[in-house]
Order: C-alpha cells, then structure tokens, then sequence
C-alpha cells in the first residue's frame, strides 16, 4: 500500500494554503499507510534551512548552546520535535557540525525544503507538525504501510540525500542492497535499510554527475528493479514515474492554478475546482515533470 | 431520488441501492458529490438507473446485476470488476483493469481505459471510444473487447476464447494473441455491437485479434523452458 500525494501550484494565489491543501490530502490518504507519514514543503528562502529531528531529553535550548558559536546568522523554528535551522552558513560547513551532534538526525536541507516526518497515524502527525499553516510554491506527502524495513522515524519517507531533494515512493524495490554497496562506494550516506532511500541516494548521486532529473529518472527505470510510482521533488518542482508494469496506482489533476497528484482520487476531491480539472493517470516507464 | 454523498455515508447509499423495495415506484437515483469514493454501487441486484454526478474511486459498481449504472466522471481501479448484467457507462476515463472478470452486461467508456482493460473478462462486452493501457484482455476467456481507440503494448496476452475489434494502432500483440480474419459473420456481430450504444463507427474498418491457441496445449518442443 502506502499513499503518496503531491501538489505544485502554478498560481501564487495559493501559496498561503499550501499546507492546508495537502492536509487534507494526506489524511484521504491515511487509510493507505497508518503507520507513519511525512511530508517536504518547498518555501523559497535567501539563506540555508536545515531540518533537525531532535531525540529524546534533548531540547532546543540544547541545540542552541551547541550551535550558539559555531553558525551565523541563525534563527531556530520548532515544529515539535523537529527544528529549521535557517543560517547563512553554507552547507560544507554545516553538515559535519550537525552531524557532530549524537542527540539529532538531519532530516533534510536546501534553500527551499524544510522535511517532517513521524511514526503515527497521518491523521496525528499533520495535526502535530500544523501542516495546514505552512505556505509554499510546492509540496509532497507520504503516508506509509510500512514492508522493507521497520516502523520508524528513519524508515519514514520523504528521504532526502541531497540539496533541496526529496524523494517519496509507493511500492518496493529488490535490488536495494546491491545498489546502496555501490552507491557507498560513490560517497553517498545511508542512515536506514530502506528501500526508498536507496532509490533517493541513487537520484542524489546522479543529479550529482550534472545528469538532469528527467534522464536520472529513465536511467532508474533500467537500473532500479522493482515496482514503484515515484514522485521527486526539487527547489523548482516535481516529476513523476511509474515502473513500467504500473501495478502501484497514480492519478494525475491539473488545472490552470495547479497540479496536484496522488494515489488515489480520493486525496484530490477536496482541492478547488478539481471538478473542472484535467485527470489522467500518469503512463508506465515515462517521466512527468512540472516546474524542475 | 437524490443522494448526498458529502452527507450520507457511502454503506448507508449502497444499502438503499442493493436493497431497493420493489413495491415502491422509485426507480431513478442520483448520486451527487461522490468524492472518490470506493465500492460505490457494489453489488446492485435490480433493474434501476443511478447517476453519478462526478468521479468515483476504485470498484465501482463492480458486481453489477441487472442495473444501469451512469457515472459522469472518471473511475478508478476495477469499474464494473465481475459484472454480471446490466449496464455501466462512464462518461470519464478509467483507471487500470475496466471490466475485469465481468461476466456478462455492458460496459461502455467514453474516454480512455488505462491498463489491463478487460483483464480475465468471461462473457461481459466492453466498448472503449477512446484507447486502452498495455496488457488489456489479458487472459480474457470469452466476450468482446471493442476498442475505437489505439491499443498499447500486448494486447490479448495469453488470450482464450474472448473476441478483440480495435479501429486505431495495436502497438504490439501479447503472447498467443494474432490477427484473425474479419468475415461477414464477424462484421455483422461487431455492427450489432456497436448499434446497441449508437455509436456510429464503420465495422469493416476494425481489425480481430483472438487466440492462435498455441498455449491450450503442452508442447514438447518447450520441455527445456520449464
């Protein structure tokens, strides 16, 4: 199972409800994956954001202390036990000092993504990020059943494993294991055994190569064994693929204001004027893209 | 009789329309606001006509008998999935396996199906104005699939005894699946087909595809494959 939704908004008119939208989104979609969700919204900033998770007794106060000499021009947000940390430090810098630091995980971080993620309920967990007060140009959500590996927040999607990218995926991959060996040979970092993660650090590692997302995505479509449907998101958008047997459902709606995707319809009947939307289903082994 | 799906819940719909009280008159329902809903107009048992205003999610009326079922939207997964008899028409497009295992009864899509149409169909007739997904009439045992459209890849793959008429391009036929002969026998069956639902399209342009029954039996030849 798993539900996966998207949307991209085309008219500025609707980045203040950005988050409200995708609410509703991704609780139609709670009753595909109970076991935990995520979601990465895309709010353009001038300086760096960073999202923690912060473990257990450790606090922002905590975070600050550490950071307090080591970052510039910093402002902290927190989001229950998640943190953006927006700097003007860039990231060669940044990354190894927060990955210094035992008591939190970097979910995620770029000049646009901030990244949240929870076991739990969908339901709960938007409700405990306040997803429906964020504003935006675009954003993804997950909502997972979980099958290759454990129920945890590291095993929760969206899995990002590069500047501004996220990656979120319904369905599962066989040959995981072989593609991360090799991919750690290429210097990319893993922090689970999931599946998804492998598919996003094998994207991260080819955007790297300067290959764009749209020949990284039909590259996985031979490299990549398994079924799948796809949604990736980047500063400037998103893109979609389907795994050529397309068994895992995907259904597309655009209107002149927006394009929105999801598992099902269900998750889009509520979006405005979604009744006078063009719907179609993305098709197998090809990649959409919008804004990227 | 109207219904407010945005008001009543979808089991509270569904049992009215599968337990309808045949001494009352009221035959004509419509279904406002369906909101994606799944298993909307399951298992509908008796000669009544409901419209659906608006897109439906996965099964709907899947297990139809005798009703005549109008949605006017698009439908996901399995519409019409083990029809019996009756009649379902989708103004919209449809998702992955339209009409799969039917029975018997119409099904009639007047946009596009995606893949897998008519997959396993066993005696139902299925109308596609539009074009169908890859894989479609996969092991289809008996019916027609009518396409006006194109077909994608491996059309008819491991077919039986289902009969296939498509007006546009067959970009590749599946295992076991030719190009069969259409006669005047064929001709007249696809014309009465197609008269049935008004649809005015000329039944000498579309070519058959059907089973080269290879697969119906075990050939020696293909020991090593096993």
């Amino acid at each position: 199972m798993c539900g996966i939704v998207g949307i991209y908004l085309k008219n500025k008119k609707y980045n203040k409800q950005l988050g409200k939208l995708l609410t509703g989104m991704m609780n139609n979609m709670a009753s595909r994956g109970p076991d935990s969700a995520g979601f990465a919204i895309y709010n353009k900033s001038s300086k760096f954001k960073y999202t923690v998770c912060l473990q257990k007794n450790f606090e922002l106060k905590d975070l600050k202390k550490i950071l307090k000499s080591k970052l510039t021009n910093t402002k902290y947000k927190l989001i229950a036990d998640h943190v953006v940390i927006e700097t003007s430090s860039k990231p060669e810098k940044t990354i190894p000092i927060l990955k210094n630091i035992q008591d939190i995980d970097l979910v995620g971080y770029g000049k646009s993504i901030e990244i949240f993620k929870q076991v739990g309920n969908p339901k709960d967990v938007v409700k405990k990020f306040s997803l429906d007060k964020f504003s935006g140009s675009h954003a993804i959500g997950h909502t997972r059943m979980a099958t290759e590996s454990a129920i945890t927040t590291d095993g929760s999607h969206p899995y990002s494993t590069g500047e501004d990218e996220c990656l979120v995926h319904n369905g599962s991959l066989s040959n995981h294991n072989n593609l991360r060996r090799s991919l750690i040979k290429d210097g990319i970092e893993f922090k689970s055994q999931n599946d998804t993660e492998v598919a996003a650090g094998y994207i991260s590692n080819s955007l790297k190569n300067k290959t764009s997302l749209k020949e990284t995505l039909t590259n996985g479509l031979k490299d990549l064994d398994g079924f799948y449907t796809f949604i990736t998101g980047t500063q400037k958008g998103f893109a979609v693929l389907r795994d050529e047997i397309a068994c895992k459902p995907a259904v597309i709606a655009e209107t002149k204001d927006y394009v929105a995707i999801a598992s099902e319809f269900q998750a889009m009947a509520h979006l405005p004027d979604v009744n006078k939307a063009d719907i179609y289903e993305p098709k197998p082994g090809i990649v959409y893209s919008w804004g990227s | 009789m109207n219904f407010d799906l945005s008001k009543k819940t979808l089991r509270e719909v569904n049992s009215y329309l599968q337990n309808i009280d045949l001494k009352s008159n009221q035959r004509d329902f419509v279904i406002k606001n369906p909101l994606g809903n799944h298993a909307l107009c399951a298992g509908l048992q008796d000669e009544i006509k409901v419209t659906i205003k608006g897109h439906v999610g996965y099964y709907c009326a899947g297990m139809n008998k005798k009703a005549e079922v109008t949605i006017e939207g698009n439908v996901g997964t399995g519409v019409a999935e083990n029809m019996m008899s009756g009649l379902v028409h989708v103004k919209g497009n449809a998702s992955q396996s339209a009409g799969a295992t039917g029975q018997g009864g119409t099904l009639v899509i007047d946009g596009d199906a995606s893949s897998r149409c008519g997959i396993s169909m066993k005696g139902i007739n299925i109308i596609v104005k539009g074009s169908v997904g890859h894989m479609s009439a996969f092991m289809a045992q008996s019916g027609n699939l009518v396409i006006l459209g194109d077909a994608d890849e491996y059309l008819g793959d491991s077919i039986y005894e289902a009969k296939i008429y498509c007006l546009g391009k067959v970009k590749s036929l599946g295992a076991d699946c030719i190009e069969k002969e259409m006669n005047d026998k064929e001709i007249k069956h696809l014309s009465a087909l197609l008269e049935a639902q008004n649809i005015k399209a000329d039944p000498k342009k579309f070519k058959r595809y059907g089973s080269a029954r290879s697969l119906y039996n075990f050939k020696i030849d293909n020991v090593s494959s096993y």
